[in-house]
């Protein structure tokens, strides 16, 4: 690359006044040859003769020296006053010309993008976190914790109080871990606070004093206070609580800017938290309502073992068509009392009905020693409803003997109960009777028989031999093969058995559609406990 | 099999958890269950920790169990109803005594369709005595159930467990819905390799070899947030060629097509019993799914150690593996059309003809 040779040649003045861009000429002396009247407006003292470094500044000198000594065409940046020029230098003859141009607004708009495109990007990352989760307790920590991380020294995520009393509360230190508590104070401490709580129109972010504010309000580990804004998170027709943001002392308080910002996080954590509480109420109250018509879990009943399974036809869904109660004896009786049935149809209009049928039956154990009468009156009653579906099911009285357990098994339109011999020979009860909740009149016979130790007395619903599938895809599981399955099964504990079974029907329909299924098996165990399981623990 | 936890390395209990398997294994093997209740409250009243007892003893137990039936000495039957004794030890030995509930919470679930619940319930029960507050869901929870649970209650973390590999496609739905609920997952269990290599094919945060590790691993340092949220398919981009939809959903064409021409190829199976009729297509329909969770993980030794082991297992059973080359070729024949199916089949024919079957080499799922 040409160096320069030193010669200075003198450039006449007003050869580049009329630039609309101001212009410095300077020799590979560093000293200013010429200015037009744009720069002499930017740089007074920029008279010719004078250096560079003198003249206009330390940043243009060292770049023109890069110009003369290694031949740099590249632009520099120099901070003249508040506005900040890029200066493109154009060698000459000895001379290097700088022509300067303001970039102070494209510089401003630059950052300004920059500062809004970390914005956005950030919100859109706390959005994706605060969106995963529905429960507000982990809402309120993702909350707490992000604001601690980009909008504060600390956080507070505070939510409406719950049923049980107290003000859920979850503090942040920046890189700290949320913690979670539930206090009983007072919200009405802190201005605006519990306003926010009940769910009022949310109001601006409002100043503290840090000396003002109660104790509760500063976690552990802040250190001394700065200043303290709360803000209001906007719920969706729901109270969603609100954002206490801290600052340490010595720290800038909040600008204008971070107040902007902080408001579009209040927007989304609002969203996210009301949507939180909405569906953990919405939860809480399904729990409830489902929680009578969830299958019970079953235990041993004076040594006798009872084993369920319960499927509903759907994944989505915890209850079905088909129930089964278990009925400990009552006072005076020696008998317990199994309930187990179908009711036509599927899903939860289904299911409400089985809590019908249940209910009904409960209210009828006292009159269990006659399951004929028991099954008439459900008739009735379900007759009377507005229901229009009918039931199938089987009653078992089930008492524990000297030789075994004694079953007494009726059957109203159900497919017959399965005894698993010793020997590993299934025989059908000897029951058959009319199906509940069609006719006026209605029938139906007892079978009475004994388990031996070791055997076991299966109750199933059609969603087991009518599971179509298999290898092919289309044979249904059917009788027979059922009862073929459970002739491995002699001995075995009534737990194995219903585990078994429902593993070969689940298997067989695969990833097929299946209808509600359910299993129970009462076994005679091979050898009797002398607790059973509620003194057993 | 191995059992799942060293015995060996808790100097001092050799000798009576070496006997207490022993008498355990008698008790549960003859369906004793009152017996073998005994057995394990013994070793606890010798002094022996509850962990150990469950691990060592009713986890080893347990394997046993599965290998017996490989061995073809259990039944099926007898296999539920030694794995339903042990379960119900498992009751015995964890409602007498108990712990405080600590501050972090997890969840353990078997994937849906999975179920083998015990490795599950011997975690929880582990992570209980560790002081966690556990919530076992149990056998194949569906997804959406899931994650229902970890929205109504928030967890820390949710332990899945997957025992066979035909579980992994399913595993991974379940992976990546807890992850978009903001929960991190630890997998384990025989379903996700020795090594693990499916728990972090399929995006797992943490992967355990056994509850003894998962437990040390939680107590260490339990992840805080689930891996960034992606598509599933950017863990498998070889999922876009879509073979793993088609041939799951021409499964049992498959089987039957492939039936059909054994039936050729071999005459006497035409006199089958209903009852080998349904082992053979049982047999073809598992060759299937494994071919199907081997596209879905892309990884040709996953085919190739099931159908090496299923030589094994058939050659137990008394049944001449003969019809398992041809079974292969008939496979190649109908998925002429997809390239990666082939690969993989070719991959195990090879490997079957290579190797001489053995039942305990290249075992890829629990019994």
């Amino acid at each position: 690359m040409a160096k320069f040779d030193g010669v200075v040649t003198p450039v006449p003045d007003g050869r580049w006044d009329a630039a609309p861009y101001p212009v410095v000429v300077a020799d590979t002396a560093g000293v200013i040859r010429s200015v037009n009247d744009p720069a002499r407006r930017l740089f007074p003292g920029a008279d010719a003769g004078r250096s560079v470094a003198a003249g206009v500044g330390g940043w243009l000198d060292a770049a023109h020296r890069r110009a003369v000594s290694a031949g740099s065409t590249s632009g520099v940046s120099g901070v003249v006053g508040e506005r900040t020029f890029e200066a493109h230098p154009v060698r000459g003859d000895g001379t290097v010309a700088w022509w300067l141009v303001d970039d102070t607004d494209v510089r401003r708009a630059r950052e300004a993008l920059h500062v809004e495109r970390h914005r956005a990007a950030l919100l859109g990352r706390i959005s994706s976190a605060l969106l995963t989760s529905l429960n507000p307790r982990r809402c309120m920590s993702t909350t707490a914790e992000l604001a601690a991380a980009h909008l504060a020294d600390a956080a507070v995520t505070i939510a409406p109080g719950t049923a049980r009393g107290g003000i859920p509360i979850t503090t942040c230190v920046r890189d700290g871990r949320a913690e979670h508590t539930v206090l009983e104070v007072d919200p009405a401490e802190v201005v605006g606070l519990a306003e926010a709580l009940q769910g009022f129109p949310p109001v601006p972010s409002r100043w503290i004093d840090p000396a003002s504010a109660p104790s509760w309000l500063v976690p552990p580990g802040m250190g001394e206070v700065g200043s303290i804004v709360v803000t209001p998170l906007p719920g969706h027709g729901v109270p969603a609580g609100a954002l206490v943001l801290l600052r340490r002392t010595g720290q800038d308080a909040f600008d204008e800017d971070e107040e902007a910002f902080a408001r579009l996080f209040a927007a989304r954590a609002g969203a996210a938290m009301s949507a939180a509480r909405m569906y953990t109420q919405q939860a809480q109250i399904t729990e409830l309502l489902l929680r009578d018509l969830l299958p019970p879990v079953l235990r041993r009943i004076d040594g006798v073992e009872f084993a369920g399974r319960y499927q509903p036809a759907r994944d989505t869904e915890r209850v079905g068509g088909d129930f089964y109660d278990v009925h400990p004896p009552r006072d005076g009786s020696a008998e317990s009392l199994v309930v187990f049935g179908d009711v036509c149809g599927k899903g939860l209009e289904a299911a409400v009905l089985t809590g019908k049928v249940r209910t009904t039956l409960q209210a009828l154990l006292p009159l269990a020693d006659d399951h004929l009468r028991v099954l008439r009156m459900l008739n009735d009653a379900l007759l009377r409803s507005h229901h229009t579906r009918f039931v199938t099911l089987v009653l078992a009285s089930v008492a524990r003997v000297e030789d075994g357990v004694r079953l007494r098994l009726t059957s109203a339109g159900h497919m017959p109960p399965l005894i698993v011999g010793l020997d590993g020979e299934v025989r059908e009860a000897d029951t058959a009777g009319t199906l509940v909740g069609v006719l006026p009149e209605i029938n139906a016979t007892t079978a009475e028989l004994t388990l031996a130790p070791g055997e076991t007395c299966l109750l199933y619903t059609d969603g087991i031999t009518e599971a179509h599938g298999g290898p092919l895809g289309r044979e249904m599981f059917g009788e027979e093969r059922l009862q073929r399955a459970l002739e491995d099964c002699a001995g075995m504990p009534a737990e194995a058995i219903a585990e078994h079974v429902h593993m070969l029907a689940s298997r067989w329909v695969g990833s097929g559609e299946h209808d509600d299924i359910a299993l129970l098996a009462i076994s005679a165990p091979r050898r009797f406990d002398v607790t059973d399981d509620r003194t057993a623990g | 099999m191995t059992p799942r936890a060293d015995a060996s390395a808790e100097p001092g209990h050799d000798r009576p958890v070496r006997d207490a398997v022993a008498a355990l294994w008698d008790r549960v093997s003859t369906g004793d269950e009152h017996a073998a209740v005994q057995v394990v409250r013994s070793a606890v009243a010798a002094g022996v920790d509850r962990e150990v007892v469950l691990l060592d003893v009713v986890g080893a137990v347990q394997a046993r169990v599965g290998a017996e039936w490989a061995a073809n000495r259990l039944t099926v039957a007898q296999e539920h109803a030694a794995t339903a004794i042990n379960d119900r030890i498992v009751t015995v030995l964890t409602s007498e005594g108990d712990r405080p509930r600590g501050g972090t919470r997890i969840a353990v679930a078997c994937v849906d369709g999975e179920w083998h619940a015990l490795p599950a319930r011997l975690l929880a029960e582990v992570l209980k005595l560790r002081g966690f507050a556990v919530d076992y869901l149990g056998a194949q929870v569906p997804t959406p159930h899931l994650v229902a649970h970890l929205h109504r209650t928030g967890p820390d973390l949710v332990a899945l467990s997957a025992s066979l590999a035909t579980r992994l496609p399913g595993a991974h739905a379940a992976i990546t819905a807890c992850q978009a609920a903001g929960v991190p997952v630890l997998a384990g269990g025989a379903a996700f390799g020795a090594d693990g290599r499916y728990a972090r094919l399929l995006g797992a945060d943490l992967w355990a070899p056994d509850a003894r590790t998962a437990a040390d691993l939680l107590a260490d340092r339990p992840p805080r947030h689930p891996r960034p949220a992606g598509q599933p398919v950017d863990d498998l981009p070889h999922l876009e060629d879509q073979e793993y939809t088609l041939v799951v959903r021409s499964t049992p064409r498959l089987v039957e097509a492939v039936y059909g021409r054994l039936e050729q190829r071999f005459p006497a199976m035409r006199h089958y019993t209903d009852s080998q009729r349904g082992h053979t297509a049982d047999d073809l329909t598992h060759i299937v799914e494994f071919l199907a969770t081997t596209l879905y993980t892309d990884d040709d030794a996953l085919f190739g150690g099931f159908v090496v082991w299923t030589a094994g297992i058939l050659a137990a059973r008394g049944v001449p593996a003969v019809f398992l080359p041809p079974a292969l070729d008939f496979l190649v024949a109908e998925l002429h059309d997809f390239p990666r199916a082939t690969r993989i089949l070719e991959h195990a024919r090879a490997r079957l003809t290579g190797a001489p079957p053995d039942h305990r080499e290249g075992r890829p799922t629990a019994p």
